[in-house]
């Protein structure tokens, strides 16, 4: 009896070794995938309007104050700057990798715990996370085109952290908490980041008009939304598919 | 009883990948989202701005 018990230990070495294994694999082919789709539907859709406030950031374009503005001038076209949108790509596709890390580690826990994972449970999961890290941030520091009047950097790094972090802790509370004191604790971290407030600039300077800043917040939040499901539903897709694989090997 | 101490030891251990995994993810996602330093922030210019980090 104790040679058997003492034999049943070392397994959960291999064990865990495999489990993050599964982790990593599914993490990367879906943050590789959603993020590429991420990348390429931000070049088409965000891109654009990013590169015309930025003709207004440079002072090429001043509106208000002369002659009226044409609000469609000539923007460089998406295979104009290879490298810049190569990079772009790149980093997109790195950054949800590290979405996808997180949100694999996260399902793999609560498979544990009873709750079935499959693609159509990630499309929620893809909504919370966007919720997460993209839109409860956004929601006081707005998605912010080139130009705009902010706060120092650093203060605003610290209340994005701490918002996404309180923003995890609830949706995790709203989707298994199960009950009235864990909806209404989400509830209130859910919204004492923005009761406290962001680091905000001591006076607006940008050059940049309205209409760009409104439709360039539309466009982050829309493509952000788009590219969350897609995340979450991979995730959950790969997650399954190498849980199953390592079961048929075992 | 045997299989009752394996399940639990199994589980047990296999919290600390999951962590390791969080730990890895938000790493990727501090450097490409947050460093400051130049190379790094030019290079990630148009994605932070796009996916809601800030900036500068």
């Amino acid at each position: 009896m104790m040679r058997r018990m003492t034999c049943a230990t070392p397994p959960a070495s291999p064990a865990t070794k495999q489990m993050f294994g599964r982790i990593l694999t599914s993490a990367l082919f879906a943050g590789a995938a959603a993020g590429l789709i991420a990348a390429l539907l931000q070049l088409f859709f965000v891109q654009p309007v990013l590169l015309h406030a930025e003709l207004y950031e440079s002072g090429e374009l001043v509106h208000f104050g002369g002659e009226a503005v044409s609000a469609r001038p000539d923007l460089p076209g998406l295979f104009d700057e290879p490298m810049r949108n190569l990079l772009s790509i790149l980093f997109t596709m790195l950054t949800y990798t590290g979405y996808a890390l997180v949100m694999v580690a996260l399902m793999s826990q609560a498979e544990r715990q009873g709750h079935e994972i499959t693609a159509r449970h990630g499309i929620i999961w893809g909504l919370a996370g966007f919720v997460t890290f993209h839109f409860a941030p956004g929601l006081t520091l707005a998605p912010e085109v080139p130009g705009v009047a902010a706060a120092d950097v650093g203060a605003r790094q610290v209340w994005w952290v701490a918002t996404v972090a309180s923003a995890g802790v609830a949706m995790w509370l709203i989707a298994f908490g199960g009950n009235l004191v864990a909806y209404v604790i989400a509830a209130l971290l859910l919204m004492a980041p923005h009761v406290i407030g962001a680091p905000e600039p001591d006076s607006f300077t940008g050059p940049v008009p309205t209409e760009i800043g409104a439709l360039f917040a539309a466009r982050a939040f829309g493509i952000g939304m788009a590219a969350w499901v897609l995340l979450g539903a991979f995730c959950a897709y790969f997650w399954q598919s190498e849980t199953a694989h390592a079961e048929a090997t075992a | 009883m045997t299989t009752k101490t394996i399940k639990s030891t199994a589980s047990a251990g296999s919290i600390i990948p999951v962590l390791f995994a969080v730990v890895l993810g938000l790493g990727i996602i501090t450097v490409t989202g947050h460093v400051q330093a130049s190379t790094l922030h030019d290079a990630a210019h148009d994605v932070r701005h796009a996916t809601g980090f800030p900036c500068h």
